[in-house]
């Protein structure tokens, strides 16, 4: 079996493994890098559980294979809280109740965080087009629905905050 | 909402306290647990649906690098299930296989690829037995029988019930009616596949972690199929990633993972793929129906006869507790004063059905509303207001004798109603656009347990610190609905703390006491319940010490945000923690437990154990929707739904359940479908098994409605499944509405509503569904005397 | 947990370095783009190639370059979302866009490539399954089988073209360039499909598609119509892309493309004869629609009854068309609309 040594750099952390070529980044990062927030639902990119950022973009870690994301930018939903500080988006789905079974959460909170880095300000529409790749099946995505917008209306605040304070 | 309760924590939108962890990740699943030396298992099964097995042989499997052990049925002999009248599984099939997906034989190796390249290498001879696939064949070839307990043929169960005299209530009415319906199977689908990781220790001691919802169950299962004391076994629900019922069975993957790790030595994780979790199953049965009701000109009941037909697939899993509730409820909406009920349950060669929210009710709900609809219509009467003349009453019996306490549909239906517009919508939209309503009612809880026994149906153990913390033990398992939250919010409602000044330690048999389960919406009531009794103990001895201390007769202390005070004087006070300490000064280590058992149903009659419950929820639900008469296509605009919670303990979980019923309820409505193809599963994936996106979810208004039931902890009576169950029949409701078709058959595609138009456009009935039910005999019903309010005197008293 | 077989992964920098491995390894060499049409399928043991050539690391297939005016060319590798967000093509090819906008989710767009999804598996509920569910099935001709489920007296086949863009494509003419030891070649896109389920690309195993050439577009305004379940994920079970330019209320031209039905996208051309040169009317748009009825197979190996999927395709036809002329999409007695799919 073919191994390679690989550079990942999850959560800004870099890690070198090595692995057999024929591993997704799911199996790494929950195998290799026992970062088992990122959860599995389907393994066949048929239900968005695994999603990851790479580079800013919501991927399907199942069918990432890990050779294939070298030196990108990985964010997992151990790397969205700010040091002890949940991500804003993190406080309101823990607020709004979003999170029942909390199995599809992560993989939801990374996409619902591309979508805000992006379109800081998005209709509701967006918002469900946006998460449109995340199956849940507890909470007919209301709550989660809400928990974005929540989160969107706090960052919005505090960037302009920040703004108003660099003035 | 405005603040009227006089609770602190109690009807307040908190955050869960498990919210924190499942929003960083941090919550361990049972797929995350990794033990050092840890095994993966796998399960062969059987590409047959029926099969005898002739020979296997499992040498080039043993013989492979990597492989620790390799079983087959012979090492697992003792045969299990969930209720006790159908034991009929095995965890690795002996001597026959019953659906495509039976597991024969299992691996532990050291890792899944290697457990993977050995089940190749087991060799597997099966004679193949022609398959039942269908209510029809399963009747039919009565000789090809798939088990060999049951009475007759492939008939599991067949149950027939008389409530006084149907015949006699059919007479007095003004119009009856017959209808047929067909309510498809679906699967949980829950996002978490199920998986268990077992150790097994050179103490002779074994550990099973689980994504269970019923570790007590699984408890006893094991400790009868391996043989071993209970006592040397522990069950750890680990947090359930979705369960909806698809995980309350004992299953094989968690007795062989047991098994295999007591053969190795070493921990042994199985997990299974989202294929296999197709057919462990134990979903929504697919159920034929058939309804016949006599009414007055009013729309008041006269009498109704009700026939269920359940595909059961291979096993009997709860299979006789659902064909029982196919029969159960349907009382306890409107007053029917003399009721018949026939069930069967057949066999089929299909993965085995069970229970998903709401357990053999969604179907005949469906049937009974989409019926009354037609019966209003043919009236010429309101479907609301017929529906709301005839309401139950609260604090009364059913015909069959099920105790009603208390009972809002009333102010429900008025809500949605109101909220909605139905009335200024109905019959009025365009072509297209239509408004349905339907109204159910589900129980809290199941009266009675599913082995027969005294003891309680929960147990909640209370310790406190010194330093003011305060430690709950129950049973029960969090699948998301926030059992864990409740435990926490009515112990810190009593005890006059915050939720976060409670560390909750649930669902694991060797530190918490027993609770039955996630099931049946029981949780919050009992739990609740055991819970409060074990808190109000030891309020009372933290009052007895704080009356002391600030001289303040007890009755007059309240206990509010960590402080006991005199409700005269609030400021005399001590804190939390002062009375804590002064209560382990003087009565030594603190602690208390609770306990709860429901109470004992009026009903003796055989078949009565299903159905009692403590109280029963109610909804009324009003759809909108919006179909295209050129392509079928039926969106959902949106949903008003009211639901009858008792008391909200905390409205934020319970629009969640609402929202989530609706969710599910819609699924199944419009595209979900457990179907097979000569036995083998159409679409076992995610991709072709239709689970509604972010994009196909409607708008929701919900509305809680609180009226404090007696029997439920400050009020509160179950949420997590009966507003699935209005919503299916209001969809159907409204696709009539709107194109003027009925759609007797869920789930209601675009296909079913263009044929039913294209019927209706040839002049013939614009109705797609079923139109025969099998010709079979059922035994002779039990008669059942029926409660002194419904005998016929009286009734003819209060209806004249 | 569901996992690929293994295999030797190359990711060369450049096309000529990936023909040549392709040339080396022969059959046991497949490409792979964006991987998520591949690697569900070698996870179904579908495929179980021994190398696997990444493009990812090519740049040149990342770009796009042109405009309406003279054409766009589009690089193997750009991203569905990229396609269904880039100006030139929103702009101009937004039927294009449209389609690219419409593949499976969110993710998948991120990570699919136009190049894969122009290649995309036929698709058929009998194959694309596991090893495990194929093999209680007792497979079939696509895969370890003699014959077809689908249909078990023919010789053939009929897994389904499954691909969104390419119906689009076809309809705007566009060209493909492929390369391979041999040197390249052009082909039109119309002539890179076959009509057969197993063979369903006219593609050597050691070509590579390498750029998608959209010609001009010279007054075409284009849409793409798609039936499915769901709004997101599900693969179209009919797909209708539409190519009209209008002289006064004349059609100068209309290609009618289908997809997601039949095992290639086939062009409506008898349909297509009924508009082109005409007064367009609601009368004629209805003809034209009915034109495309008999053409379309479906059979049962997708979701939804055959039936009712050939049903829609006059419909969609129809809707696509009044979409393009800017009329309501649906006529109801009550002018009620619906939006598109």
């Amino acid at each position: 079996m073919d191994k390679q040594l690989i550079t990942l750099r999850v959560n800004g952390e870099v890690h070198e493994l090595a692995i057999p070529v024929h591993k997704t980044l799911l199996e790494v990062l929950r195998e290799d890098l026992h970062l088992t927030g990122t959860k599995h639902g389907c393994e066949l990119g048929e239900c968005g559980t695994c999603t990851v950022l790479v580079d800013g973009q919501p991927v399907l870690s199942c069918l990432a294979l890990a050779v294939e994301w070298q030196h990108r930018d990985i964010v997992t939903v151990e790397g969205l809280a700010d040091g002890p500080r949940p991500h804003p988006l993190q406080q309101a789905f823990a607020e709004l109740g979003a999170a029942q079974c909390g199995y599809c959460i992560p993989g939801t909170l990374l996409t619902a965080k591309a979508l805000l880095d992006h379109n800081p300000r998005p209709t509701r529409q967006e918002i469900k087009e946006a998460l449109s790749g995340n199956l849940c099946r507890c909470t007919g995505y209301i709550k989660i629905i809400e928990a974005v917008e929540r989160a969107a209306q706090r960052m919005a605040a505090q960037t302009a905050f920040a703004e108003s304070a660099a003035r | 909402m405005a603040d009227k309760t006089p609770f602190s924590i109690v009807g307040k939108p908190l955050p869960k306290v498990d919210a924190w962890a499942k929003c960083a990740g941090e919550t361990i699943y049972a797929d995350d647990l990794n033990l050092p030396r840890m095994l993966y298992g796998k399960l062969l099964r059987s590409p047959h649906p029926h099969a005898i097995i002739k020979r296997m042989d499992t040498r080039r499997a043993r013989a492979l690098p990597g492989v620790h052990a390799v079983i087959t049925g012979e090492d697992l002999p003792i045969k299990f299930g969930i209720l006790p009248v159908s034991q009929d599984e095995e965890a690795l099939a002996r001597e026959k296989v019953r659906y495509i997906g039976d597991p024969v034989a299992a691996v532990a190796a050291v890792d899944e690829e290697t457990a993977e390249e050995a089940l190749k290498l087991i060799d597997v001879e099966y004679e193949p037995l022609p398959a039942i696939t269908s209510i029809d064949e399963a009747l039919a070839q009565s000789e090809n029988r798939i088990h060999e307990y049951n009475k007759v043929g492939n008939i599991q169960k067949a149950v027939a019930l008389e409530f006084g005299d149907v015949e006699e209530g059919f007479a007095e009415a003004d119009y009856i009616r017959e209808d047929i319906f067909f309510y498809q199977g679906s699967t949980h689908l829950p996002m978490e596949q199920h998986a268990a990781v077992a150790a097994y220790g050179p103490d002779g001691k074994l550990t099973l972690w689980s994504s269970t919802q019923t570790p007590h169950y699984v408890h006893r299962a094991l400790a009868k199929v391996l043989e071993m004391p209970p006592s040397h076994i522990r069950v750890i629900a680990t947090p359930v990633g979705g369960g909806f019922g698809g995980k309350s069975d004992p299953f094989s993957h968690e007795i062989v993972a047991a098994k295999l790790s007591m053969l190795t030595g070493r921990p042994v994780k199985i997990t299974l793929t989202r294929e296999e979790v197709f057919y462990a199953h134990r979903g929504r049965h697919p159920v034929l129906m058939w309804v016949k009701t006599g009414v007055k000109r009013d729309g008041a009941i006269t009498a109704m006869h009700f026939k269920t037909f359940l595909d059961g697939g291979a096993y009997g899993s709860y299979g006789v507790a659902s064909t029982y509730y196919t029969g159960a409820l349907q009382t306890v909406t409107y007053k029917i004063p003399r009721y018949k009920f026939e069930g069967m349950r057949v066999f089929t060669n299909k993965p085995p059905c069970g229970p998903k929210r709401g357990h053999g009710t969604p179907q005949p709900r469906y049937a009974l509303e989409v019926h009354l609809d037609k019966i209003a219509e043919d009236l010429g009467l309101d479907p609301v207001d017929m529906r709301r003349r005839h309401l139950v009453d609260e604090n009364s019996l059913t015909v069959n004798w099920l105790r009603i306490t208390t009972c809002s549909l009333k102010a429900c239906i008025d809500k949605v109603i109101e909220a909605s517009g139905f009335r200024q919508k109905f019959r009025r939209l365009p072509f297209g656009k239509g408004v349905g309503f339907a109204c159910s009612s589900y129980l809290s809880g199941a009266g009675l347990p599913i082995y027969w026994n005294h003891m309680p149906h929960s147990g909640v153990q209370i310790k406190i610190d010194r330093g003011g913390g305060v430690a709950v033990f129950c049973g029960s398992i969090d699948i998301g609905q926030g059992s864990d939250s409740i435990l926490a919010y009515v112990v810190a409602e009593i005890l006059g703390i915050r939720p976060e000044d409670i560390r909750v330690v649930t669902a694991d048999t060797d530190l918490t006491p027993v609770d039955l389960g996630s099931y049946s919406s029981r949780v919050t009531v009992m739990t609740g319940n055991a819970a409060m009794e074990a808190a109000e103990k030891l309020k009372d001895l933290l009052l007895t010490v704080a009356g002391e201390k600030l001289e303040v007769p007890k009755n007059r202390l309240v206990a509010v945000d960590r402080r006991i005070f005199d409700a005269e004087d609030p400021e005399r006070s001590i804190s939390f923690v002062e009375a804590v300490q002064l209560a382990e000064a003087r009565f030594g280590t603190l602690g208390s437990v609770g306990s709860y058992k429901p109470p004992e149903s009026p009903g003796k009659y055989k078949g009565s154990g299903v159905g009692p419950s403590p109280s029963y929820s109610y909804t009324a639900c009003v759809a909108q929707v919006d179909v295209d008469p050129e392509t079928g296509l039926v969106t959902v605009e949106k949903i008003w739904i009211a639901h009858d919670i008792g008391r909200s303990i905390n409205p934020l979980l319970v629009e969640g359940q609402v929202e989530g019923s609706v969710y599910m309820g819609l699924g199944e409505a419009l595209m979900e479908e457990q179907v097979f193809r000569k036995g083998l599963h159409k679409i076992p994936s995610m991709l072709e098994y239709k689970s509604p996106t972010t994009l196909e979810m409607c708008d929701v208004e919900t509305f809680i409605i609180e009226k404090p039931d007696p029997h439920g902890p400050f009020g509160a009576k179950e949420v997590g499944q009966g507003p699935l169950l209005p919503v299916p029949p209001a969809v159907a409701n409204a696709v009539y509405d709107a194109v003027g078709v009925r759609i007797d058959e869920v789930p209601i595609t675009p296909e079913k509503v263009l044929k039913a138009l294209e019927a209706k456009a040839r002049g013939e009935d614009g109705r797609y569904g079923p139109s025969r039910i099998p010709d079979v005999a059922f035994p002779a019903p039990t008669t059942v005397d029926v409660p002194p309010e419904w005998q016929p005197a009286i009734v003819a008293e209060g209806t004249s | 947990m569901l996992r690929l077989p293994p295999f030797t992964y190359y990711a060369p920098a450049r096309i000529e370095d990936a023909v040549k491995i392709l040339a080396d390894y022969g059959p046991d060499a497949m490409v792979v783009a964006g991987g998520t049409d591949l690697y569900p399928n070698m996870k179904r043991r579908q495929f179980e190639p021994k190398i696997i050539v990444g493009l990812r690391q090519i740049r040149e297939l990342h770009r796009i370059n042109g405009d309406a005016k003279t054409g766009v060319t589009i690089g193997a590798c750009v991203t569905l979302a990229e396609v269904s967000q880039h100006p030139a093509i929103l702009a101009s090819y937004r039927g294009l866009a449209r389609a690219a906008g419409l593949v499976a989710n969110p993710q998948i767009r991120h990570m699919g490539t136009l190049g894969g999804n122009l290649c995309v598996d036929t698709r058929c509920n009998y194959y694309d399954q596991t090893l495990f569910w194929r093999q209680a099935l007792g497979y079939c001709l696509k895969k370890d089988g003699a014959i077809c489920p689908v249909a078990p007296g023919s010789q053939r086949c009929w897994a389904v073209t499954s691909t969104d863009t390419a119906p689009v494509i076809i309809a705007l003419r566009a060209t493909l360039r492929l390369v391979s030891p041999r040197g390249e070649r052009l082909v039109a896109a119309s002539d890179f499909y076959r009509d057969d389920g197993i063979h369903y690309l006219n593609k050597e195993a050691d070509e590579i598609l390498t750029e998608i050439l959209l010609p001009p577009i010279d007054g075409l305004k284009t849409t793409y119509w798609k039936l499915r379940r769901r709004g997101s994920f599900d693969f179209p079970v009919l797909g209708v892309a539409v190519a009209l330019a209008q002289e006064g209320e004349r059609c100068r031209d209309v290609r009618i493309v289908t997809g997601g039905v039949n095992s290639r996208p086939m062009e409506m051309t008898e349909a297509e004869r009924i508009l082109i040169g005409e007064r367009i009317t609601p009368d004629l748009i209805e003809r034209v629609a009915q034109a495309v009825y008999r053409p379309v197979k479906a059979l049962d190996n997708t979701d939804f009854v055959p039936l009712y999927r050939k049903k829609m395709a006059p419909v969609f036809v129809k809707r696509a068309l009044r979409e393009l002329l800017g009329w309501p999409i649906q006529e109801t007695p009550d002018g009620h609309t619906s939006a598109a799919g």
